[in-house]
């Protein structure tokens, strides 16, 4: 049985993976502005967060590639060349599927993009 | 009636330019180019200088620089590649690229290339991060945190007691030893006010109600310029403050002279300082009692400016200033004294800048 029938046709699956790079971003940075802004009050330590948002990100990462995986198969894995601009339902799905793979390969980036302080940011700045 | 078109015109346009290439030898090219390059590098001046952060004296400022001169370079780099393709894409030629070639080209150069240059450049500037702005908890050992407030229009600066001498407050001039942090502990008595000395590094707002910590380490001495960075009225402008950055002996003894405050002395202007009415608002330490509300003018002789860096520190300015802070710094708080006789102005202003 499939997760999502490979045949949806739905405008959903376009924002899968732009809406989980929002919800990355938003999640590392309220989480680290409110741990800095409430210094010493939360039970955890700075590294635990650290590692929190790491564990966050990952999930992200992945899925996005999965948006990006089921984007692939809907676009025939790329047997088809774009642009799919004839008025057919199935140039539509082609058109949609090239779309949300570009879509999931530009969130993945930014999500790489907004974790990378992550790996160089250390401590709460007083 | 033969019409003047394009194509009458370009030929004549060509052949000025070739009037005007032959009159220029290669040697007379060359010795434009050596007699124009003095007037090129004018604009470069301008880098150096009291207030430059082009000019740094600082740790941070030197890192600041860097990511400057990073930036520049990679983003000019960048432009030419790009201003090199595009006279590049504008060429007709005779097999245009397929668009299988064209399409790897838009791949590698518009999605690989950007993704790749923007990672390592802002992985590179959150890693400079720490040296821009340390984290002062992990400075070691802890800095001294000398205390400035913003007000409109002039800074009060508080140092902290310190070697069995006590704290003492002054104005509009920072002192600092070098090859030390130093922590700044950053407030604002009325409006959001900014502190920066570009020299030594970057800014840091002043908000009313909190207080932002800054760190800095000076590493020459020297003389330096710090504005206000942030909007805070009508002589925004004028305020700024001066930065001495002192070899660690000569602060010491600075720092025990501000401590110890001025010797009483004697004078008429001492007389008339008090007698008008200017010890209400203005401390001098040895000499009137305490008093917070205006600038405190301690050791006022010694410092560069008067009105916040604003006049340069001569007894003809101060009295310009007493008869009338407003005309010379517009919405400044201080009261005009222009009804007092020129004689007593004159004499209060000789005392202050004789507070050496």
């Amino acid at each position: 049985m499939r997760l999502i029938p490979k045949d949806v046709e739905s405008l959903w699956t376009l924002f899968t993976a732009p809406t989980v790079w929002a919800l990355h971003f938003l999640a590392c940075y309220v989480t680290a502005a409110v741990f800095c802004a409430k210094a010493g009050v939360a039970p955890f330590s700075f590294e635990a967060m650290r590692l929190a948002l790491g564990v966050v990100t990952l999930v992200a990462l992945s899925g996005i590639v999965l948006s990006a995986y089921l984007a692939w198969r809907q676009w025939g894995f790329g047997s088809g060349d774009p642009p799919h601009d004839e008025p057919t339902r199935k140039d539509r799905l082609l058109f949609q599927g090239f779309a949300t793979l570009l879509l999931s390969g530009l969130s993945f980036v930014a999500v790489v993009f907004g974790a990378v302080p992550l790996l160089f940011i250390g401590a709460c700045q007083p | 009636m033969r019409k003047i078109g394009a194509g009458a015109g370009l030929p004549l346009a060509r052949r000025r330019m070739r009037a005007i290439s032959l009159k220029v030898s290669p040697s007379g090219a060359r010795s434009i180019s050596r007699r124009a390059l003095p007037i090129l590098l004018i604009p470069l001046s301008g880098c150096t200088g009291a207030q430059s952060a082009l000019d740094p004296a600082g740790e941070e400022a030197a890192a600041v620089f860097q990511l400057f001169l990073v930036m520049v370079v990679g983003g000019a780099l960048i432009w030419i590649a790009v201003v090199g393709l595009l006279i590049h894409a504008g060429r007709r030629r005779e097999t245009p690229w397929s668009a299988e070639k064209a399409g790897r080209l838009i791949a590698w150069g518009g999605v690989a290339f950007p993704v790749v240059v923007l990672l390592a450049l802002l992985a590179y500037a959150v890693w400079l991060m720490p040296a821009i702005r340390p984290w002062l908890a992990r400075v070691a050992p802890a800095p001294e945190t000398i205390e400035v407030t913003g007000e409109q229009f002039w800074w009060r600066i508080r140092y902290p007691a310190s070697d069995g001498m006590p704290g003492f407050e002054t104005a509009n001039e920072l002192r600092l030893p070098v090859g030390t942090r130093t922590a700044f502990s950053l407030k604002a008595a009325d409006v959001i006010h900014s502190f920066w000395i570009p020299a030594l590094g970057g800014k840091m707002d002043m908000i009313p109600g909190r207080t932002n910590m800054l760190s800095l380490e000076p590493t020459r001495t020297g003389l330096f310029r710090a504005p206000c960075a942030e909007f805070c009225g009508t002589s925004h402008t004028l305020m700024a403050f001066s930065v001495v950055v002192m070899e660690p002996d000569d602060y010491a003894t600075w720092r025990r002279a501000q401590a110890g405050g001025n010797r009483p002395g004697t004078g008429e202007g001492k007389r008339l300082f008090a007698y008008h009415g200017c010890a209400g608002c203005h401390g001098v330490r040895g000499v009137t009692g305490p008093a917070t509300l205006g600038p405190d003018l301690t050791f006022f002789g010694q410092r560069q400016t008067v009105g916040a860096g604003t006049l340069a520190n001569t007894a003809q300015n101060v009295a310009r200033f007493i008869r009338d802070p407003g005309a010379v710094k517009p919405g400044a708080k201080m009261p005009a004294f222009d009804m007092l006789p020129e004689k007593d102005i004159a004499a209060i202003a000789t005392y202050l800048v004789g507070l050496q």
